[in-house]
């Protein structure tokens, strides 16, 4: 009797104790991520941009590896119940990667073939006033500007 | 170790009937389906953003759009203070679920209940600032087909943005107050002794795997809106 109440409590400090863990490592992380988004703000090199995105990615995955493995416990489920669950997901790989290339395409297709979209993407709006009344104003001006630009 | 290398005939007989194969029970195991075909619905909102994103030339810079908090000055320019404190509340809101979960299983019913109010109060906290949210970028003239903020590069920016945030958040933030009803059911059958009279507390364990799916979505939205 006193055997397994020990194990039970050495069990408990052991879930504790990755629970402790686990929460550390998602606030880490998101902290991580924060200071990344600081960071990038003031960034001008799209290139750089770029690593310090494909970072917060990884980051991300990171996180939500440690929420369902630890905090949802599928780590500690019976392998096929994981399968069962993970294999299906996978789909998601194909359905990021086919239409993030699909609006990529559609995009350089537009730009190519459809001069008006392309305009749209040059013609700069007045500077924007602080205060949202007026951002309502300029946004409207804008409609009446643009097309008289065009001429 | 002798499970393992005696595992094909364990394995016949695990798939023999007779006993649980997943060695889980019925319902935890559909409310894992049930939050995958949930997580294939939010992917598909997230991804139909990212497609239209990359279809689009320009985008709303978002440290421009989410650049608020309570009780902050006129025209203060302070961006990912407030989503980063949102993202905390449903971190820490998620941990004290664990803990409950963790009380559950050890029939601690007090832990069970000082968990699971815990969490109920992340859960409404984290619902009470995505409220202030929404008001705030409703009163700059943001709503579903009104986008008030300009493209990053200065260009006029289409409805877009604005359509995909309130949609993309609003059904995040429609799971998060299911789960704080969910969780009040709980805490409600746990004060009435519904899981003591059972043996078990894996009722709190189910809720507590929805819950924890709220926060990983919210993961996915905070970083894909803040700051991608």
């Amino acid at each position: 009797m006193s055997h397994s109440h020990t194990d039970q409590e050495a069990h408990n400090k052991e879930a504790m104790a990755e629970i402790k863990k686990v929460t550390i490592i998602l606030s880490v992380f998101t902290i991580i991520e924060l200071i990344l988004g600081f960071w990038m703000i003031s960034m001008t090199s799209q290139g750089l941009k770029l690593a310090v995105k494909g970072t917060i990615v990884i980051l991300m995955m990171a996180k939500a590896f440690y929420i369902v493995a630890y905090f949802m416990h599928l780590k500690h489920e019976v392998k096929n119940l994981i399968m069962t669950i993970i294999v299906p997901l996978l789909l998601f790989v194909w359905f990021i990667g086919a239409f993030l290339w699909d609006g990529n395409s559609f995009r350089n297709l537009r730009n190519d073939y459809d001069p008006y979209f392309k305009e749209q993407a040059t013609i700069k709006v007045e500077k924007k006033e602080e205060g949202h009344g007026e951002k309502h104003e300029v946004e409207s001006k804008h409609e009446t500007v643009a097309p008289l630009e065009k001429h | 170790m002798s499970t393992t290398t005696t595992a094909s005939p364990n394995e016949a007989k695990l798939w023999g009937g007779g006993k649980s194969p997943f060695n889980s029970e019925y319902g935890k195991v559909m409310m894992w389906y049930f939050l995958m075909s949930d997580a294939f619905t939010f992917g598909a909102f997230l991804i139909s953003y990212g497609t239209v994103r990359f279809s689009t030339n320009g985008w709303p810079n978002s440290n421009e759009v989410f650049r608020s908090f309570p009780f902050a000055p006129e025209g203060v320019h302070a961006p990912l203070v407030f989503v980063s404190i949102m993202t905390f509340i449903l971190i820490i809101s998620s941990v004290t679920m664990v803990l409950a979960v963790h009380a559950g299983k050890n029939m601690d019913k007090k832990g069970v209940v000082r968990n699971m109010i815990w969490t109920i109060i992340g859960g409404l906290a984290f619902l009470s600032c995505q409220a202030w949210e929404w008001n705030h970028l409703h009163s700059e003239g943001a709503w579903w087909g009104m986008n008030p903020f300009l493209n990053a590069d200065g260009t006029a920016s289409s409805t877009n943005f604005t359509n995909f945030f309130f949609t993309i958040t609003g059904f995040h933030g429609f799971h998060v107050f299911s789960g704080v009803v969910i969780n009040v059911i709980m805490l409600i059958m746990t004060l009435l002794d519904k899981f003591e009279q059972r043996g078990h507390y894996l009722m709190i364990e189910k809720a507590g795997l929805y819950w924890h799916f709220v926060d990983l979505v919210w993961v996915f939205v905070f970083t894909i809106f803040y700051l991608l």
